[in-house]
């Protein structure tokens, strides 16, 4: 049904979806004037967002490996782009980094540098290599290019590791919008969230992930610009916030200095629930240590370059020049949503802050605050608070209180837009946690299936039923990521983060040693990720455990220690084993090129 | 095999000046970033606080697109383009 008659009318076809969902959204927002309640409009959000996806991902059903594992090799360009940036921003990008931002400014957006400068080092080290290679998963490369069973299974650890640490923070978001939209239980919407991710992927593998991916990426995009734009008119700030705030960000630290940052006692911050916080760093001014800054970024580019369910992405272009200019469209992509976090933090804070403005809540009485029906609507959602410390009757900065989540989802109903806005956040949060959910569950079934089962344990099986095993693979990631998810272990951002330390602390120097140093040996890599992945972990479990670390790494950052292990124990195992095999070394000397036929393809 | 080595000797020097960009701008600068930060920036926006939403980040875009045309450049001159369009 779909074939290669689909991908020469690919623009078009998004292009009427783009046009059937924008209708969609205008049909919304009659209904609401109608009189069509909030709810009904969140429902329908996300029940036709994800209904559509569902139809993409049977549309896309496969019973081929090459189709299942790589999308056929023969995604274009700039839709492998779209279908990238949405599997890497995700809910916690959608949902939590404008409120970051609004809360920590400078400190945070490190990981703004950090999860885009990543690029750099996907585009010039390793895409291109591992596309030539024509590898099926990112363990496929390792086991190839240093030979052994070991090599493999220890890749297919460390990869099921980070990518698990992160898809559990992905379930919890879609279990947490669905909950919020279709108003049931978090510990059932989990698996609702989980039913709609599967429906995506487990008919159609890399190929279904990656046409709902595309679909999916132009709901979150239109979902997150829209408002942000919006309200920037709204508020006569600018027609284009991106240029135009910079007398809104100057207000604010005008604002900061006339208010300053009283600090709460540990007695009054008892009274505020859980999760919520108050302004209490510089919006724009520099607040944190160079290093501090600095080791975050770094770590979060090391672990861009090292996440398998991005990498694999790459592996799906046509060619090795596609795969680098796929590259360079991702990023542009991402930049559209990470250059627009920051504008909707500016406008979120300037708007509750100033009092000069409407919307603004510092400065007028408690009891005024209280009784303005959006505050009470996020109260009851546990995303706000206000308590009169200091007993004069009147809001301070330091004592209103916020969840990180609110300024994306809270700041249109406080700027006055219409509720068919805050359905489509809705629809866009979802479609931001479900693809990336998608891509790493896939990356983790995939390695299971081709890595440890087809070239592990039975490397006869026919392909029919290395897709099944692929699939049951699928379902059992899945539901294991949802039952932990509904345990609500950790908050959404901790655990992403972590997921790009252990991928660094794993494979970043494995991975880039295998190209760039033809003396890597298999004794060398096998040395890199098992010393890399166990020192790492070590250095969390530490500090986590009241450890004081060293260097200022954190748990934020322990992928740098990890890493630093990790070439070390690489480079020295190396050089004091034998070198590779002639065979390895022409192996390595044929990825370097683009031209010719594929490494494993060849075999 | 010479061909080849000449290809590989290119390819890293283009590897080696991409990483100078990428390193200027998402470590580089941020060694200065409260000195930097009291000069205005573009669009009027304190110049750290620009390069933290908007400035390094368009660089990393533009810096991709540029290795890529590069790196193609290289390939073609010592013939291991890919036959084919993408």
């Amino acid at each position: 049904m779909i074939k290669g008659n689909f991908i020469d009318n690919l623009p078009k076809v998004y292009g009427i979806y783009t046009g059937g969902f924008l209708g969609f959204i205008i049909i919304m927002s009659i209904a609401e004037q109608m009189g069509m309640t909030a709810k009904t409009i969140g429902i329908c959000f996300v029940a036709f967002t994800v209904a559509i996806y569902a139809i993409i991902g049977y549309l896309s059903r496969t019973a081929q490996a090459d189709a299942y594992y790589v999308a056929g090799r023969q995604v274009p360009t700039v839709f492998n782009g779209m279908a990238t940036a949405a599997d890497w921003m995700s809910g916690a990008s959608f949902v939590a980094m404008a409120g970051g931002i609004y809360f920590k400014g400078y400190g945070y957006m490190a990981l703004l540098v950090g999860w885009t400068g990543g690029y750099v080092l996907v585009a010039s080290l390793l895409a291109p290599y591992l596309r030539k290679f024509g590898c099926y998963t990112v363990p496929d490369f390792i086991g190839t290019r240093y030979g052994g069973n070991l090599t493999r299974f220890l890749a297919v650890v460390v990869l099921t590791v980070a990518s698990f640490t992160y898809v559990t923070a992905q379930i919890n978001a879609t279990g947490t919008i669905a909950s919020v939209a279709l108003d049931i239980p978090f510990q059932y919407a989990v698996y609702v969230g989980l039913v709609s991710i599967l429906l995506c992927s487990m008919l159609g593998g890399m190929r279904g992930v990656t046409w709902t991916q595309v679909a999916q990426y132009i709901v979150l995009i239109i979902a997150y610009l829209l408002p942000v734009f919006w309200i920037s008119n709204k508020m006569g700030a600018g027609f284009f916030p991106h240029f135009m705030l910079a007398d809104e960000v100057s207000r604010i630290a005008e604002l900061e200095a006339q208010f300053g940052f009283v600090k709460n006692s540990a007695e009054n911050l008892k009274e505020v629930p859980k999760g919520l916080a108050g302004i209490t760093k510089a919006h724009s001014a520099v607040n944190a240590t160079p290093w501090a800054f600095i080791s975050l970024a770094l770590a979060m580019m090391m672990g861009t370059a090292s996440l398998p369910h991005v990498m694999m992405r790459y592996f799906t272009t046509p060619s090795v020049k596609a795969a680098r200019k796929s590259v360079g469209w991702s990023l542009f992509f991402i930049f559209l949503l990470y250059s627009s976090a920051p504008m909707l933090a500016t406008l979120s804070k300037l708007s509750l802050i100033d009092p000069s403005l409407p919307t603004g809540i510092i400065g007028k009485s408690i009891t005024d605050v209280q009784a303005i029906d959006w505050y009470q609507n996020w109260n009851q959602a546990n995303l706000m608070f206000v308590s009169d410390f200091n007993g004069n009757g009147t809001l301070e900065l330091n004592e209103f209180f916020m969840g990180g989540k609110a300024v994306v989802l809270a700041t249109p109903e406080i700027a006055g837009l219409p509720y068919v806005i805050s359905g489509l956040v809705a629809a866009g949060g979802m479609a931001a946690a479900m693809s990336t959910a998608d891509g790493l569950i896939l990356a983790i079934a995939n390695a299971i299936s081709h890595d440890v089962y087809y070239k592990i344990i039975d490397p006869k099986a026919e392909t029919a039923k290395r897709l099944v095993v692929a699939r049951v693979l699928l379902v059992v990631i899945g539901f294991a990521g949802a039952t932990i998810a509904a345990m609500e272990i950790q908050g959404i951002l901790g655990s992403v983060i972590w997921a790009f330390d252990f991928a660094m602390s794993g494979l970043f120097f494995p991975l880039v040693l295998g190209v760039w140093w033809k003396r890597a040996n298999r004794e060398g890599a096998i040395a890199g990720m098992a010393l890399g992945l166990i020192s790492g972990a070590g250095y969390l479990i530490w500090v986590r455990t009241g450890g004081s670390g060293f260097l200022g790494i954190t748990q934020l950052t322990f992928g740098i220690f990890g890493s630093a292990v990790s070439l070390v124990a690489m480079v020295v195992v190396s050089l004091i084993t034998s070198e590779p095999s002639a065979a390895t070394q022409r192996m390595v000397d044929e990825v370097r090129i683009p031209s010719g036929r594929s490494i494993i393809g060849k075999q | 095999m010479s061909k080849q080595s000449q290809h590989w000797e290119k390819t890293r020097g283009l590897l080696i000046m991409t990483l100078a960009i990428w390193f200027v701008f998402s470590i580089g600068i941020f060694l200065f970033g409260a000195e930097m930060n009291e000069v205005t920036g573009p669009f009027g926006y304190p110049l750290t606080y620009w390069f933290t939403c908007q400035g390094s980040l368009g660089i990393f875009v533009i810096l991709i697109f540029w290795f890529a045309n590069r790196q193609e450049k290289i390939d073609e001159e010592f013939g291991f383009s890919e036959r084919g369009d993408d």
